[in-house]
């Protein structure tokens, strides 16, 4: 495309990227998440994971855990818009990191191969807590819990071992100590 | 046992508990109950528009000239598509409207059931909030809480969608009272110390400028009135966004035009140059800031603005303040007038200088033109509008071009609400139903819509709706037969290569108005110009006025690209211009 010659398509420096973690308390009510996704892809902003249930099933409210990058003027924008939604509550965020906060992904992990296969592969995985969900002859089913770069190397590691396939979920995050977000 | 009430008889219960007076809208099959409905309730008026758009509009036009919101009524499918450009257009201009759609009935939802169409997931991305309404329980709850959310913090377009079944099904209704302090989701964040924080910044300034914008007109009348006093006892230049104009009188000496793309020379270097900006309602628009690293590199900025999320979008400020623009103006002049009496004073010889470099810009006349005895100007045509209408308490209304930016220029308004234009999304064809909703509100008032020929074809139709409802609306056209505005942009940025923007085989809009059944008048030169505007202004009947311009006029100032921010390109009166060569030229 031809470079435009109005001073007004000039769009300025770029700042530094970071990762954030956005966790967002809305009412559980028919549409809530395309509201809260529909903000991110309306505006340009992006989502590198996404986790949502409801988590006070008296009050009807769900915790919507959202994994992002941004410069620190659009982490900011994210967190003002999704405070304008009528149906947000509140809004924490915090940098990919942050000692003060535990951050945990769930992985599925199918494995096909023989029993010295599945035992090495059980001990790639020691560190993640691995739980034996289902067994057969031929196959195993692990559970792990880990961060996300984590279950990337992991997922390498067992590439060998008869991996194949995987399903994931997007991060939940939780406070340390007995505090809680605010 | 207490009542039951139908959904349709509970929708207007709600509209009456609200004080509503009119509804712009347009029936079909999916709000047939409602409007079955309409014939028991006289405080309630409907006016039937031609397009569900110009419903929107209209009920734009209403709000924005009279404070209250507007509402809308439509059906589901084509009626609910065709209002996403009035809710859009009022998403962007701040505009309270709650709209109620039809839907189909809810065991047909999701079936691509006749006239189905996802209403609230298209108009997701374009109101503050959407409901649809699955159960007639909850209808007057949610119908009260869209009145609260259109209304309250920054205002805007809601819309609630309701399914036929619903509209029939019976369910209880107590009466609503108005909570005084709706809290919903407006903020009032700022405390006596961001005040004090700001009037130290104003005691140091030497180069300060208020800049102002549509929240001093969405904070209400007195928002206007506080704004004049605050800028007489600071002594301060003031300039203002293209949605903010009324707020401050554009006659006013302290006052330095409209700031942007098509600003005055004046308030754009002072933009530049100031040291202490203070936005005011606000938003640091694309078309104010131009290219943001080189906008006004100097100055501290403070942002003064209800929405948090207007707040450092755009720009970074040193001190924002969040709250409503009428309550953080009161308290500011309070907090002056206790510990800096003599503020205005004490503050003059700070800013001479100031005001000395102000006149110098100002000498520029950056709103001259080359008039012509032979063909009508259209920043003449202006002129003489209003020169000939200013002693009335007149309402402009606008469509988008050149003629908007000429309007915005070339006249001059003295109070708020009385300026409808649409800023933020340029909507063509808005001014014609605007003006209709304006003239509802103000039914002895003149309302004029200064309207461009390609625009006002958008929604021509709406003549017909004045008609119908006697409302001498005059749409001013400034008829150039080209969308001058795309002609400009292509003479100056493409070579002159004008595609497409020629519009042949336009109507005659004096037949065109004898068709719809009003006052069509042409005016062909200057000499004529005034009597023919006088005829306009003396018709009770809706008019179209016919005002034949120069085809090739430009809208100066413009700012051009590559220079900072506070080198304009000048209309062909100025001698700088003449150095802009070559390369220069294609530069803009
Ligand atoms: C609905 C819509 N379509 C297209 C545009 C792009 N556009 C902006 S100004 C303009 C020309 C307007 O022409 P006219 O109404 O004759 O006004 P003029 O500039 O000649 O005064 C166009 C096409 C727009 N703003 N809105
Ligand atoms: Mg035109």
């Amino acid at each position: 495309m031809a470079k435009s010659k109005s001073a007004y398509s000039d769009p300025g420096k770029k700042g530094k990227l970071d990762t954030h973690i956005i966790v967002v308390w809305v009412d559980n009510e028919a549409g809530v998440l395309a509201r809260v996704v529909g903000l991110f892809s309306g505006r340009g902003y992006n989502i590198e994971s996404l986790a949502v249930a409801e988590v006070d099933p008296k009050r009807g409210i769900s915790r919507i855990t959202i994994v992002t990058t941004g410069t620190p003027q659009v982490i900011e924008q994210i967190k003002l818009q999704l405070g304008k939604l009528v149906p947000v509550h509140k809004v924490a965020d915090f940098m990919r990191g942050d000692k003060k906060i535990i951050f945990k992904e769930m992985a599925l992990l199918k494995l096909v191969g023989n029993t010295s296969k599945r035992n090495k592969a059980l001990k790639v995985c020691k560190k993640f807590n691995p739980v034996v969900l289902d067994k057969t002859q031929k196959s195993v089913v692990l559970q792990i819990t880990a961060l996300r770069r984590e279950i990337d190397i992991v997922m390498g590691d067992l590439k060998k071992f008869g991996l194949v396939s995987v399903s994931r979920t997007g991060a939940v995050a939780m406070t340390r100590g007995s505090e809680i977000f605010k | 046992m207490s009542k039951l009430y139908t959904g349709a008889e509970i929708v207007f219960k709600c509209m009456e508990d609200q004080k509503v007076e009119f509804i712009f809208g347009y029936p079909g099959g999916a709000v047939l109950p409602i409007y079955d409905e309409l014939k028991n309730h006289d405080s309630i008026k409907h006016i039937l528009a031609r397009h569900e758009q110009g419903a929107g509009h209209a009920a734009e036009g209403y709000a924005r000239s009279c404070g209250k919101p507007g509402v809308v009524l439509v059906t589901s499918g084509p009626g609910a598509t065709n209002v996403v450009t009035a809710l859009t257009d009022a998403y962007m201009d701040s505009i309270p409207l709650v709209c109620i759609s039809g839907q189909v009935p809810t065991h047909l939802i999701g079936t691509d059931a006749f006239q189905e169409c996802d209403t609230t997931g298209i108009t997701r991305p374009c109101t503050k909030h959407n409901w649809l309404v699955k159960d007639v329980k909850e209808l007057a709850k949610t119908i009260h809480k869209a009145f609260e959310v259109a209304t309250t913090g920054r205002p805007g377009p809601v819309l609630v969608d309701i399914p036929k079944d619903i509209q029939f099904q019976k369910a209880k209704y107590t009466n609503f009272k108005k909570q005084k302090k709706l809290n919903g989701k407006s903020n009032n964040r700022f405390s006596q110390k961001d005040i004090d924080k700001l009037i130290e910044m104003m005691s140091k300034a030497k180069q300060p400028i208020f800049y102002t914008g549509g929240g001093v007109i969405n904070s209400g009348p007195r928002a206007s009135e506080q704004l004049r006093e605050l800028v007489s006892i600071t002594g301060f230049p003031i300039t203002s966004t293209l949605q903010g104009l009324g707020s401050f009188p554009g006659d006013d000496n302290q006052f330095l035009g409209m700031l942007g793309m098509h600003g005055t020379y004046e308030a754009n270097n002072a933009m530049h140059d100031c040291d202490l900006m203070i936005n005011i309602g606000a938003r640091f628009d694309d078309r104010i800031t131009g290219k943001i690293d080189e906008f006004s590199p100097k100055s501290k900025k403070v942002h003064i603005d209800i929405d948090p999320s207007s707040i450092n979008k755009n720009v970074k400020v040193n001190l924002p303040i969040v709250g409503d623009v009428s309550e953080v103006i009161s308290l500011l002049i309070k907090t002056i007038k206790k510990h800096k009496p003599n503020f205005l004073k004490s503050n003059k010889e700070n800013i001479s200088k100031w005001w000395e470099q102000i006149g110098k810009w100002r000498s520029v006349n950056s709103l001259n033109f080359i008039n012509s005895d032979k063909t009508i100007k259209p920043q003449f045509a202006i002129q003489r509008l209003y020169e000939l209408t200013k002693n009335k308490d007149t309402f402009i209304t606008t469509e988008v071009g050149q003629h908007q930016m000429w309007a915005a220029q070339h006249y001059k308004f003295d109070k708020p609400n009385r300026w409808m234009t649409s800023g933020g999304l340029g909507t063509m064809g808005y001014g014609l139903p605007a003006a209709v909703g304006v003239q509802i509100a103000h039914p002895n008032k003149l309302v004029v819509d200064i309207a461009g020929e390609a625009s006002v074809l958008m929604t021509m139709q709406e003549m017909s709706t004045a008609v119908q409802y006697n409302l001498p609306i005059k749409i001013f056209i400034l008829n150039n037969e080209y969308m001058g505005m795309v002609r400009q942009w292509q003479e100056l940025l493409h070579e002159k290569n004008y595609s497409e923007s020629y519009t042949a085989a336009l109507p005659d809009f004096v037949k065109l108005a004898e068709a719809y059944g009003c006052v069509g008048i042409r005016a062909k030169t200057p000499d004529e110009l005034d009597q023919k505007i006088q005829e306009m202004i003396d018709v009770k009947k809706p008019v179209i006025f016919d005002c034949l311009v120069d085809k090739e006029e430009n809208c100066f100032p413009m700012i051009p690209s590559g220079k900072p921010h506070n080198q304009m390109l000048l209309g062909p009166n100025d001698q700088k211009e003449n150095k802009i060569t070559g390369k220069g030229k294609t530069l803009v």
